[in-house]
Order: C-alpha cells, then structure tokens, then sequence
C-alpha cells in the first residue's frame, strides 16, 4: 500500500479525503487502483492519451517522478505520493457577469 | 479608429491544454486538467476593423493596440503606458559585433519605470470591468511598484506581497503610494503559493493570478511596439529575460497575431531567452533538451528575475523551439558587467534584468547564434535605480575635492595652459 496525497479540487471524488491508500507497485497501478475506487480521477489526472497531464506533478517522496521514471517508477509499501496541480488554483468565477 | 465598443472582440477563456472552454471571468486555471487559461478572441472581427492606419492614429501609448487587449470597453487605467523608444544602440553594438542592435527600452515606462506598467494597465483595467474594488499581486518587485501605483490612481484597494529580501528602492517604491505591503518570510515561490490561498478566500483581484489571462496580454504590446517602430518589420531576433516564462510566451504570441492579422508579411523571428544561473531552470530545461523543468531555489543578484518555480516554462520553451530561438543564463558577476556595459555604451541604466538580457545577448553573438547583419532587438524591462544595491561596488567612488579650482586642476592633472 503507497499513501496518497489528495489535491483540493479532487477532493469531491474521494469523498473529501484528503489522503488515501493505493496498492501500487508503480505509479501507473497506482492510477489505476485509483480510478477503481475513485471513478473519474483518472481522467483528470491523465490525458486521453493515458499520459499525465503536463499542469499535474506526481511527487514520490518529494522527487517529481518527470525526474525518476515518469509513470513506471516503481512503489513500495510505505511509500507517500502527493498529487498537485502544478498551477495552484483558489480562483473564484469573479464578482461582475463581465 | 474603430473604437474596442464597436469589436466583440473577446470569445471567452480557453484551457491551453485540454481546450475546454469558460466565459471570460476572473478564472486561471482549467478545473478540468488545471492548464492554464487563455483569452480568447473574435480575430474575424479583429481582422476587419484592424489595419496599420487605425493603429497609427491611435493614442501615443500601448492603448493603440487596444483592438488586441482583453478589455471590453474603453481603458481606465495606466493611460500613459508603453510606446518606450526603440533605441538603435550604435555603440553597444559596435562593442558587441552586432551591425543593428537596438535597446526596447521599457527603464521609462510610465509610471513605474518597468514593463509592468504594460500588463498592469491591462490587468486593472480589466479587474474594474470585472466588478473589483480590490487589487492584488504576488510580486518580485517591480509588478508590485506598477500595482500599488495604478491603484493609488484608481482610487481601489490594493495589497502586495512581496519576498521579504528585496531591494530598497523596490520596498519603497510601493510604500511611497500607501498600498497594504506584505513582506513574506520566503521567496516568490513561497509568496505565490500564498497568494493562490488567499484569491480562493478574498474576492479579489490578484493581477497575476485569478486575472492573469488577461494581465499577461499586456506583453504582447512590447512585440507590437517592436514591430510598428521598426517600420513594420518583424526583427531577425528579439532577447527575451525570463522569470515565469510569460514575458517571452507572450512576445512571440504578438508577433504571430501581426503576422496572421496581415499587419506583416514576413515573420522570421527567433526568440531567445535569458536568465540568471542562480534561477534558470527553463534555461536549464532548454539545454538538456527537455519540454519540462526541475524547480529551483533562486539564489542570484537579478531578484525580479527570481522564480524558481516558473509557471509559463514549458510555453516559454515551445515558444522558443517554435521560432528557432535559444535559450542561456549568466552568473552575478556577468549581470553586473552587462548593467555597467550597457550604461557606459548607451546610457541606459538598466536593473539587474538588464544585464541579464546583455549578458545573454553577449553570448548568443559569441556562440554564432546572432551574426553581424541581422536585426536584433534586446528587451530592457526595468530601471536600474530600483536595483542600486546590484552595482554600488561595480561603480567607484566620486572625486572629492577642496571647493578650489588648483585643487581640481591638481587631482585632474588640467593645467592652466590646457583649457
């Protein structure tokens, strides 16, 4: 099992849990077993093309795994993985109808 | 000149990356895939009420291209901004190798004296339109001088941050217009991060922020200046420095919009970009080849350069593959020979940006990438008044002297006979 941090706008499909446990031997399983308990979170963490999108960072450990092996670094037991937008957002659709 | 009522010229916001599309609020990021949002026009509409003639008769500032700016109906703020001198830098050029070199010089913008003033005056201008009575920025400097005083103008609220280690001019240039100045313990990363927090609590408008799809369209009037003042030309080389990227992304995002527009025929221009080694983790990006970058902990003398984590990078390093540019960094002590260079050369004392721009430029004609002949125009985005602390040992001292003229004449070796 590798822990997971949950970014905020992902919350609503974790049932507002901020931190959750994947089996996962790499961070592609990791996905997947995501997206087998949380429907839906793949999509927003991967393109059309099963590619991460490139405004997600997939942190193992605090090393962005662009810099390690990308979707097939490998996981063990223990391991903490953080999920961010790589823009912070907190935006709100503004006061005006402009 | 067709006025920006007569245009529907804004579509709306576009994801960059996924393309879903939202209506043109104060909105940033794709709740989708969360790229990047962008303005989005009408270049239908654009393209028939746009011409070289309703350009030229327009306003002496960057408002002449208002038909290319996210505002839906008439400026309210920054009416001075833009349209700084295009400097043909005959000496510079001469020390450099370069036949025709010339200096954007954005150290006079008005009225802040940087190119900030450019995207400020699109930003508020925009926020107001938007219903905000409240301004906001994360800043290294300079956008928070250009914030605070566009505000103070504008009679709205206004609050910047800023890393706690900046310059003294720079502190002070914000407090001189008496917004609420909010010095972090941390470094612009670290005040972004903070600044995303609080625009998601306080119905504000942080220009470079919740508003950035608009603000950062202001840039692209320094492409457009560029052009007009070269007589309608696009150059053979535009030196871009670079914090988060955007600044570069935006200048060659203006030069294809003339070139799609038909306001140019020939568009052959490679943008270079430029930064400190102490922060240079898109130039870093470029020379290993790869389209991402590895963050870093800024640690150079070029502080409004000093984003270690650059939200526009990976534009920045399309921008310049696309036009068949190139990318490098200077040390400090680089930084500082490119600032005095270019003041004994032209007479342009530039901030610490300056002399990265120069510094790179240097390079680039070192290493063959720019030759002799070709048009090259190097970006000057701020004053160098604001970033004194940068040269203070680089400069020497005055000559003191007794208030007599054999004294003079003595220390300065004149004698009577050589008046």
């Amino acid at each position: 099992m590798v822990k997971v941090r949950i970014p905020t706008p992902l919350r609503p499909l974790t049932g507002g849990k901020s931190e959750v446990e994947a089996p996962a031997s790499d961070v592609q399983s990791m996905i997947e077993s995501l997206d087998t308990q949380f429907p839906g979170l793949k999509e927003r963490v991967c393109d059309d093309k099963g590619e991460i999108r490139r405004f997600v960072n997939i942190y193992l450990n605090e090393e962005d795994i662009r810099f390690l092996k990308g979707k097939a670094t490998p996981l063990k037991d223990g391991d903490e993985v953080s999920i961010v937008p790589a823009i912070a957002g907190g935006a709100h659709p503004g006061k005006g109808n402009a | 000149m067709p006025s920006a009522k007569t245009i529907d010229k804004i579509k709306g916001l576009v994801c960059r990356e996924c393309g879903k599309e939202y209506p043109a609020v104060s909105l940033h990021v794709c709740d989708m895939c969360f790229g990047p949002l962008e303005v989005q026009y009408n270049y239908k509409a654009i393209k028939a009420a746009l011409s070289r003639k309703t350009i030229e008769a327009g306003p002496k500032s960057l408002w002449r291209y208002v038909d290319l700016l996210p505002i839906q109906g008439e400026p309210t703020a920054g009416l001075h901004a833009g349209l700084t001198p295009l400097v043909r830098a005959h000496n510079l050029g001469a020390e450099l190798g370069l036949d025709t070199l010339y200096l954007k010089n954005d150290t006079v913008n008005h009225p802040t004296l940087s190119f900030k003033d450019r995207v400020v005056s699109v930003a508020l201008t925009r926020a107001r339109e938007l219903g905000y009575d409240t301004v906001a920025c994360a800043s290294t400097g300079n956008l928070a001088n250009s914030v605070a005083a566009h505000a103070a103008a504008a009679k709205m609220q206004c609050y910047v941050f800023i890393p706690h280690d900046l310059e003294a001019s720079k502190v002070l240039g914000n407090l001189v217009y008496r917004p609420n100045v909010v010095e972090v313990e941390g470094n612009y990363d670290d005040v972004n991060r903070l600044c995303s927090e609080i625009a998601g609590e306080h119905k504000w408008a942080f220009v470079n922020v919740n508003i950035r799809p608009y603000y950062a369209e202001g840039s692209k009037t320094l492409a457009y200046e560029i052009v007009e003042q070269l007589g309608w030309l696009a150059p053979d080389h535009i030196i871009v420095p670079m914090a988060s990227g955007s600044l570069l992304t935006k200048v060659w995002k203006g030069l294809n919009e003339f070139h799609q527009l038909g306001l140019i025929d020939r568009l052959s221009t490679k943008v270079h970009g430029a930064q400190a080694e102490g922060c240079s983790p898109i130039a870093a990006a470029y020379k290993q080849g790869r389209d991402f970058f590895k963050p870093v902990k800024p640690n150079t003398i070029a502080k409004s350069l000093a984003i270690g984590n650059p939200a526009d990078g990976y534009y920045a390093l399309k921008a310049t593959a696309e036009s068949g540019g190139a990318m490098d960094a200077v040390t400090d002590d680089e930084i500082v020979e490119g600032m005095t260079l270019l003041a004994q050369t032209e007479g342009i004392f530039a901030e610490t940006a300056g002399g990265v721009t120069i510094g790179v430029l240097k390079k680039l004609v070192k290493q063959g990438v720019l030759k002799r002949t070709d048009t090259t125009v190097a970006l000057i985005t701020g004053n160098g008044l604001k970033t004194q602390e940068a040269v203070m040992n680089a400069v020497g001292r005055p000559t003191r002297i007794s208030a007599s003229l054999v004294d003079f004449q003595k220390t300065f070796h004149l004698g009577k006979h050589e008046r």
